[in-house]
């Protein structure tokens, strides 16, 4: 929506602007984005809650908060290309529900954890195989699909353990899970977070894969004629999608030293209210991945300074939606203000010209 | 003749047929499941609440837009209509009845306008409010329970009254269900409802006013699930923050399997109830026919998928049909 627009005047959703706005200066254009507001706003909130909320500089907080919102973190990652792409994946919590219950049951049969970790990663491929197989081969929309895997995959992981947990994990993995990177408050989990962002920002930022991953949410016409293969994509992006909803959910249950059916109910709305919090377009082709990991750990850092502060974790949930919602008819009216101000420019500048002539 | 034949080749009926079905598959094996007094109240009973807000979703859908806070309406809806007994036992309790649906009316009007005004994706929107209304709920509920007690015994008789053999929150799911059944078949507001989700930009290029539609859309999902609240609290008895909690699913699950489109413009009300009927026998079902109900959620899911696919293959044959026609046409 700026001067490149054929006309200012048609009402074009905020989301739709794709392309960068080089009629502006560098820093205006590095600063003045979604992701930086968001950033912004998480070093404010930092300060504000270190200086404020007791204990909220104490080491131990920190701790808990990596730990707390790194299953968050890691399926973000690849939630962002999805979204991205124009499609979502709401099966990401039931697939952590059923790699922990897969590692729990192959557990309980005394094979070898690494065998179950195996395992648990191959459940969460063919998750996201399915879901892929279902959304580019069969055509459906993604939305639907994975409203069903969201119901299939728990009622998996729930029929075959029941009400049980299985609990008995060897010592090792569990101490790793809650472990810090000795002599410092950084929980060892951050090591594999950080190198997984790594991968996926240099994947979806620095190579034609990603670029092709843009151009599928900006236009999938346009992008089949220049040759991005779409449906090989999307479905690479789902398999990504399950196979990092496994990892997370193995680290969930040697975390938390528990196998249980109902492990992470309801997470895959924090991971999608985090990504869209984040910048990234509900419409897909906007958003990038640092605006996503700023935008996790906001809403982290947030409900746990008002924790310490003693407010009930329920202010969490309605700071989150109205976050949410704020941060999308935001982005909505100042796309409509600055259409507004443009068109109103561009007649002054006519009239001017018509009298000068 | 050719309503028969419309009637049989309906998507409706489909499903209709194999709720029929798992009836008579579990009725064999178990015949109390329909042939007992509280197997047949049951029956009639348990899909009523999800009848409603399915009702609320699938007019949403079909306008091709999402409302996930119907769960969160009906927990707080559930515990406003408690609430107001307990503190204001003055108040006539059908008065408080409405009280509430027009307050589900006014959150479903928060969604309808964020959703229309601001032009952002009902998805997003409603994902939000499903969290705020959600923690508003626990905020003000806290660990209270609003319990039997603190409710008049006209209002409470409500959810164990009969007609005949009927229970009354049933005829009212029913009436609900014809009347908007009714209107989006016969009404100019209803067939628009239509025209917004086939094509939003040809139905504003038309004329229609689409924002006023799709406020009045939300509104009656929040009123619905205002009204699932009320019946909420008069058949259980006991409201506590968790009332309604995950339903937003099984709604939006329920529409689909009834054959409403995900992405708007087809589909009926019918088939919502239908679906929501279904996914709640299959429930019931379950049990008797010796599974055990940890496998709920994967029944449900398979329907879910099941039905998608089914859709886009009637869909395909449609296309081919089409397209055979006009070239003979040509």
């Amino acid at each position: 929506m700026t001067a490149m627009s054929p006309d200012p005047s048609t009402p074009v959703p905020a989301s739709a602007r794709a392309f960068r706005d080089f009629a502006h200066p560098l820093w205006r254009r590095i600063l003045v984005t979604r992701e930086a507001a968001i950033i912004g706003l998480l070093a404010v909130v930092l300060v504000v809650a270190s200086a404020a909320v007791p204990h909220f500089g104490a080491p131990i907080t920190f701790t808990f908060l990596l730990q707390d919102m790194a299953p968050v973190l890691l399926i973000s990652l690849p939630m962002t290309m999805v979204i991205i792409t124009g499609e979502i994946d709401l099966s990401v919590a039931s697939v952590m529900g059923l790699s922990s219950v897969a590692v729990g049951v192959l557990t309980q049969a005394h094979w070898p954890i690494a065998a179950a970790f195996a395992v648990a990663l191959v459940v969460g491929l063919i998750a996201g195989a399915i879901n892929g197989v279902l959304v580019t081969l069969v055509g459906l929309p993604s939305l639907a699909v994975t409203i069903g895997t969201l119901a299939l995959f728990r009622g998996i992981a729930q029929g075959l353990l029941g009400t049980q947990a299985v609990t008995d994990f060897p010592q090792f993995w569990t101490h790793l899970a809650t472990s810090n990177i000795p002599g410092t408050p950084i929980p060892a989990v951050t090591v594999l977070v950080v190198v997984l962002a790594i991968v996926f920002a240099v994947v979806l930022h620095f190579t034609p894969f990603g670029r092709g991953v843009y151009a599928i949410g900006l236009s999938s016409d346009a992008a089949a004629f220049s040759g991005v293969k779409i449906a090989r994509t999307k479905f690479v992006l789902f398999m990504l999608s399950g196979l990092v909803s496994a990892l997370a959910g193995i680290y969930y249950t040697l975390r938390f030293g528990s196998a249980r059916g109902d492990n992470a109910t309801g997470l895959e709305l924090s991971v999608i209210a985090a990504v869209l919090l984040g910048g990234v377009s509900i419409f897909g082709g906007r958003g990038a991945l640092h605006g996503v990991l700023a935008g996790v750990l906001l809403i982290g850092s947030l409900a746990s300074a008002l924790r310490l502060a003693g407010i009930t974790s329920d202010v969490i949930s309605v700071i989150t939606g109205t976050l949410l919602v704020l941060s999308v008819v935001l982005t909505s009216f100042l796309a409509w203000l600055q259409r507004t101000r443009l068109s109103a420019g561009r007649k002054r500048r006519e009239s001017r010209g018509s009298a000068a002539g | 003749m050719r309503h028969a034949r419309a009637l049989a080749t309906a998507r409706e009926t489909g499903i209709f047929l194999a709720f029929v079905l798992v009836l008579v598959v579990t009725t064999t094996k178990n015949p109390a499941f329909l042939f007992s007094n509280d197997g047949f109240r049951d029956l009639l009973l348990t899909p009523a609440t999800l009848i409603l807000i399915a009702v609320g979703e699938a007019i949403v859908i079909i306008t091709r837009n999402v409302d996930l806070s119907v769960g969160s309406t009906i927990g707080l809806t559930a515990y406003l209509t408690g609430y107001l007994f307990k503190t204001a036992p003055d108040i006539p309790w059908p008065v408080v009845i409405l009280i509430s649906i027009l307050f589900g009316g006014l959150l479903g009007l928060v969604n309808g306008a964020l959703v229309a005004f601001a032009k952002v994706p009902s998805l997003v929107i409603t994902l939000g409010t499903l969290y705020a209304f959600r923690g508003i709920n626990v905020l003000w509920t806290g660990s209270n329970r609003i319990n039997a007690s603190d409710m008049p015994r006209g209002f409470l008789a409500l959810g164990t009254a009969k007609l005949w053999v009927i229970p009354v929150i049933t005829i009212i799911a029913a009436v609900v269900l014809i009347a908007a059944a009714w209107y989006l078949r016969n009404t100019r507001g209803g067939r628009e409802l239509y025209a917004i989700g086939s094509d939003p930009d040809a139905a504003n290029l038309y004329g229609l006013r689409v924002t006023r539609r799709i406020l009045l859309a939300f509104i009656t999902s929040g009123a619905l699930a205002g009204l699932a609240g009320v019946l909420y609290t008069a058949r259980y008895g006991t409201v506590d923050s968790q009332a309604g909690y995950g339903l937003e699913l099984q709604a939006v699950g329920a529409a689909v399997i009834g054959g409403v489109a995900i992405f708007g413009g087809s589909g009926s009300v019918w088939g919502a109830a239908i679906g929501a009927v279904l996914l709640v026998t299959i429930n019931r079902a379950l049990p008797v026919l010796g599974i055990q109900d940890f496998w709920q959620q994967a029944v449900v899911g398979l329907l879910i998928i099941a039905a998608i696919i089914l859709d886009r293959v009637l869909a395909l044959r449609t296309e081919k049909r089409l397209t055979v026609l006009t070239g003979e046409q040509a």
